[in-house]
């Protein structure tokens, strides 16, 4: 149905007509020890079909038994996401045929979510905050993995031959889904991305997932449609599947909003599919046909028992969950005196966390933020990995510092400390030994060095004498230089004007 | 050794701890029987000669050790082969397991290697135990050994017919919608389907979930109770296993009782429909009862007349799903039609030639009243159903400790009789649904012969959930009053097998 290139509307000619009206569906896989029905190893990257199970592989006569500690993940992220949960709620099978879904059955849930009618506050770049609200929260299994051999794409579709990995088949999986959310208006894009970000956020924060979405532990299907201004009924939606990355998010939805524009400007319904986003043409093709009524006989799991929750089992586990990030962000922000743009760049740079253990551990936010977004970031970015990753800590920010703080050396010595210790030379006060980076603390070969550097710029010196302090930076320079970097600037300093007899 | 054979699992357990009999000689004797007779019965879809001999061995080993060994050890058993089990195929009684082998036990067989009980071997079964007579067996049908014309009833026709011809002292069977029982009773046989719950399901293939239930096959009641104590239990990997001990069904149906107790003739169960021999004998059995000092007091269970209907919904809905992973992909046949293999085409032309025309008609039947717009009407209705059984129940139990009815509305028909007829089929269950619907227990036994044809008569016995003890306990008293009258048990009234050898293995 759709064409090869389909058409699209730039993104502002779309907006000036139509109002796009968007819903997720993001599969969060759980980090539990074992898998959702079975005690199968739940673990990613092992050798394919080894962590699997009779009940894994749907064998004849096999039970499954539900995993409590995915039901406890599911109820906290369902408290995290302000949802009421459910007194009693029952697993339900859906049935379809497909190869990586052992039993052609899976094991889901249907009609009463574990967790329903909750809300998450979405904080926008500049502060604006939306609320999408949450419809359901859902238990269900994830499927195995097929990779399909000898066709174009690795699509199903002309195929000689396809593997299936059933590692993953029966891994826990909570389905958060939304309620339509209205009036994002042109920022639907920047809030799609910035919604899966909270999500993964949030889950990372409980605990309950590794979270990574390059692993495919947050999946995150888009649906998007149109409406034209000041319509109160919906558009026909489409659904993409699979978008795997913040970013994607954000362009597969701003993508979908141009091309169903166009799509209604040329006066065509829009199809109710299911669409594939392509990373590499930043663009989705059709899948396939989805309507309202895809008939997957769901009905009640006769092999389980329902779950059933009690207040005191909810209000233990909502003890338990951590401070909400949005919230421990504020806080944080607070208690450093950081600007609104300074904290943006510390949690854009990955390392608030950092900078908390750090503080923490006693060095000043101010320090504390210096170090990690100056030095550490800069090593980071040089080296392309997280700046928690070079081998900063902070207890290695303490040490740096109370050797600085303590004149046993200076900021540029302590750079020269930072490069020995990530070079594994020992710790900070082992490097400074080793390397002789300590600062030059007896005043006679500064005093030498002084007399050096006045004879040097005997011009300088004059003008120093003649009243103008500001001047003796260049013969501080210097000395610097002539002890390589290891006086303390500030003595040198005193002794200069010292030495010129002029009042610092 | 045809004494051997014709002793109950009680008195062989007995003369085996006295080492007047060995494990082995025992196992031999029932091995001989099966050569003999089971190319006329066939009760057996495999025979597990050598693991049987060798655990036997074993058994009189360490009792010659002086082992402290479980009262049923060495004694034989038969197993339904809709249950899995290690070293032996499991088929289902399907062409689309032919050949396969579980690599792991159910807890039921895990149980029974503990309790070192040597297995012979796999019996006969309805497809997918799709059925009441083992016509649907892809491998045969059994034979009734009163009458090789006539059908064992079904699905465990072959865990009953081997029982009821001495292949084996006792047998598991699986009761979904009286599978145990009414083959139990067409050959003259006891069965007991325990409460739901009562006895782990992990490792019995799946026809609906929310009815099946593992339970004993045995000449008598006692020897019931034996493997029931064997069998029964919380097991962690079934989620619908019950958490209570098994219980003293052995004390139960040892010491027996029917004095004070109230048992309820169900009135709904009895009349039309059911031929003049049974309820003469069901008669029999009320007065036997009373004599013994039981009070007989009529009730009533309104919604028991829609509960066939409701079962040929519940039941094929979840066949329906739980027969999907039988597709060609992970295990059992595969069939690759011409052309190009497709994965759908794969799975289409497996299943269409891996399953017999009654076990599609039932997935057929169960997909349908699974489907978007029919769901309400008939999954969601049957549901309703089975909740108005189960209050007719409680009401039930509020006016009798147990309940009474005839197993079956006739005795064995004839191979091929009903097999046209679907639904002709169906009702020979009328009597025995009712408890998988409530999930409660229920016990068949023999109650003599119908005078019209000669064949055994099934008398049913319910429990309230979790009571099945009362089962053993007037159970036993009615067994023994009945072969009082009789002068013994009643097999030993059923002609001999012809001996004809090695048909089926």
């Amino acid at each position: 149905m759709s064409a090869l290139t389909d058409e699209v509307l730039t993104f502002d000619e779309a907006m000036e007509k139509y109002d796009p009206v968007l819903g997720f569906e993001v599969h969060v896989e759980l980090n539990t020890r074992t898998k959702m029905f079975s005690a199968a190893p739940n673990a990613f990257g092992d050798i394919p079909n080894t962590n699997v199970s009779p009940v894994d592989l749907g064998l004849p006569g096999v039970l499954p038994v539900v995993n409590g500690t995915a039901v406890e993940s599911a109820i906290k992220i369902g408290l995290a996401l302000n949802c009421s949960i459910a007194e009693k709620c029952y697993f339900a099978r859906k049935n379809y045929f497909y190869p990586d879904t052992p039993k052609n059955f899976q094991t889901s849930q249907f009609e009463d979510p574990i967790a329903h009618d909750g809300y998450l506050d979405i904080e926008l770049a500049d502060g604006t905050v939306f609320r999408v609200e949450i419809e359901r929260a859902h238990m269900e299994e994830d499927a195995g993995k097929l990779t399909h051999m000898g066709g174009a794409a690795g699509r199903i579709q002309g195929a000689e031959f396809s593997l299936v990995d059933y590692n993953r088949a029966g891994v826990p999986l909570i389905e958060i889904v939304t309620k339509p959310i209205e009036g994002a208006g042109a920022r639907a894009p920047e809030l799609a991305k910035a919604y899966v970000a909270a999500i993964r956020e949030i889950v990372k924060n409980l605990g309950v997932s590794d979270a990574r979405m390059e692993r495919g532990n947050v999946r995150c299907d888009a649906n998007v449609s149109l409406r034209p201004h000041g319509r109160e009924t919906f558009g026909t939606r489409t659904e993409t599947k699979n978008v795997n990355s913040l970013r994607a998010v954000e362009h597969a939805v701003r993508y979908e909003i141009q091309r169903h524009a166009a799509v209604l400007d040329s006066g065509t319904p829009i199809l109710q599919e299911t669409r594939h986003w392509h990373e590499d043409t930043r663009t989705t093709t059709s899948g396939r046909p989805k309507s309202d009524a895809d008939d997957y006989r769901y009905f009640p799991e006769p092999d389980l028992v329902p779950v059933v929750t009690n207040d005191a089992w909810i209000e233990k586990l909502r003890a338990e969950l951590p401070e909400p990030p949005a919230e421990r962000r504020k806080r944080l922000q607070a208690d450093w005196g950081y600007s609104d743009a300074e904290f943006r760049d510390v949690v854009n740079a990955g390392v608030m966390s950092s900078i908390e253990d750090t503080v923490t551990a006693g060095v000043s936010a101010a320090v504390a933020r210096t170090w990690w977004m100056g030095e550490i970031s800069r090593r980071a970015k040089l080296a392309d990995v997280d700046p928690a990753e070079p081998g900063a800590s902070p207890a290695l920010i303490v040490e740096l510092n109370a050797l600085i703080e303590s004149g046993k050396i200076n900021d540029k010595l302590s750079r020269d400390v930072l490069d020995g210790v990530l070079a594994g030379e020992g710790t900070p006060a082992e490097v400074v030994e080793q390397r002789g980076l300590a600062v030059v603390s007896d005043d006679g070969p500064l005093l030498e060095a002084i007399d050096g550097a006045l004879a040097a710029q005997p011009d300088v010196a004059d003008k120093i004498r003649g009243g103008k302090v500001q001047a003796v930076g260049a013969i501080v320079g210097g000395v610097m230089k002539a002890t390589r970097g290891q006086a303390d600037a500030g003595r040198v300093r005193e002794l200069i004007l010292q030495r010129l007899g002029v009042e610092g | 050794m045809t004494e051997l054979i014709h002793l109950s699992a009680d008195a062989l357990a007995q003369q085996l701890a006295a080492k007047q009999v060995s494990a082995v000689e025992a196992t031999q004797a029932y091995l001989d029987r099966i050569d003999a007779v089971d190319g006329a019965v066939n009760a057996y879809l495999h025979v597990n000669t050598e693991e049987a001999l060798l655990v036997a061995a074993e058994v009189d080993q360490a009792r010659a050790d002086g082992d402290t060994l479980h009262p049923l050890a060495g004694v034989p058993i038969a197993v339904k082969d809709l249950i899995v089990t290690k070293g032996q195929p499991t088929t289902a009684g399907s062409r689309i397991l032919e050949g396969w082998q579980s690599p792991y036990d159910a807890t039921v067989v895990q149980k029974l290697r503990a309790a070192r009980m040597p297995i012979l071997g796999k019996t006969n079964l309805d497809e997918f135990a799709m059925g009441s007579s083992t016509e649907h067996s892809a491998y045969g049908p059994t034979r009734n050994p009163w009458d090789l014309d006539r059908i064992p009833g079904g699905s465990g026709g072959g865990s009953a017919a081997a029982v009821a011809a001495f292949e084996a002292p006792l047998a598991l069977g699986t009761d979904t919608g009286g599978a145990i029982r009414q083959p139990g009773a067409v050959p003259g046989t006891v069965g007991v389907k325990p409460t739901y719950g009562g006895v782990s399901r992990y490792g019995a293939i799946a026809m609906a979930s929310s009815l099946d239930q593992i339970g004993p096959v045995s000449r008598t009641v006692l020897d019931s109770a034996l493997l029931h104590e064997v069998i029964g239990g919380h097991d962690p990997r079934d989620s619908t296993s019950l958490t209570d001990p098994v219980g003293a069904l052995v004390e139960a149906a040892r010491l027996g009782q029917v004095e004070g107790m109230r048992i309820g003739v169900i009135k709904e169960l009895q009349g039309e429909g059911y031929q003049a021999g049974v309820l003469t004998r069901f008669h029999e059995s009320l007065e036997l009862l009373r004599s013994a000092g039981a009070e007989i007091v009529e009730v009533s269970c309104p919604n028991f007349r829609y509960a066939l209907e409701a079962y040929y919904l519940i039941m094929p809905s979840e066949a329906s799903s739980n027969l999907a992973k039988y597709d060609g992909v992970r295990f059992g046949l595969r069939v690759v039609p011409e052309g190009a293999a497709t994965i759908e085409r794969v799975m289409g032309a497996t299943r269409a030639a891996g399953f017999g025309d009654e076990v599609k008609r039932r997935i057929i039947l169960g997909t349908y009243a699974l489907s978007a717009g029919y769901y309400d009407a008939y999954y969601g209705s049957a549901q309703k159903v089975r909740t108005l059984i189960q209050r007719d129940f409680a009401a039930a139990f509020e006016q009798a400790d147990v309940l009474i009815s005839p197993t079956a509305p006739t005795t064995a028909f004839k191979l091929g009789e009903k097999l046209d007829d679907p639904l002709a089929m169906y009702l020979n269950d009328v009597a025995t649904i009712p408890a998988n619907m409530a999930g409660v227990p229920g016990l068949s036994l023999p109650g003599g012969l119908a005078d019209e044809d000669g064949l055994p008569v099934g008398i049913q016995l319910l429990a309230p959930a979790r009571e099945d003890a009362r089962l053993y306990r007037v159970g036993a008293v009615l067994e023994s009053l009945l072969e009082d009258s009789w002068g013994g048990p009643l097999l030993a009234q059923a002609p001999a097998v012809p001996q004809i050898t090695g048909r089926n293995r």
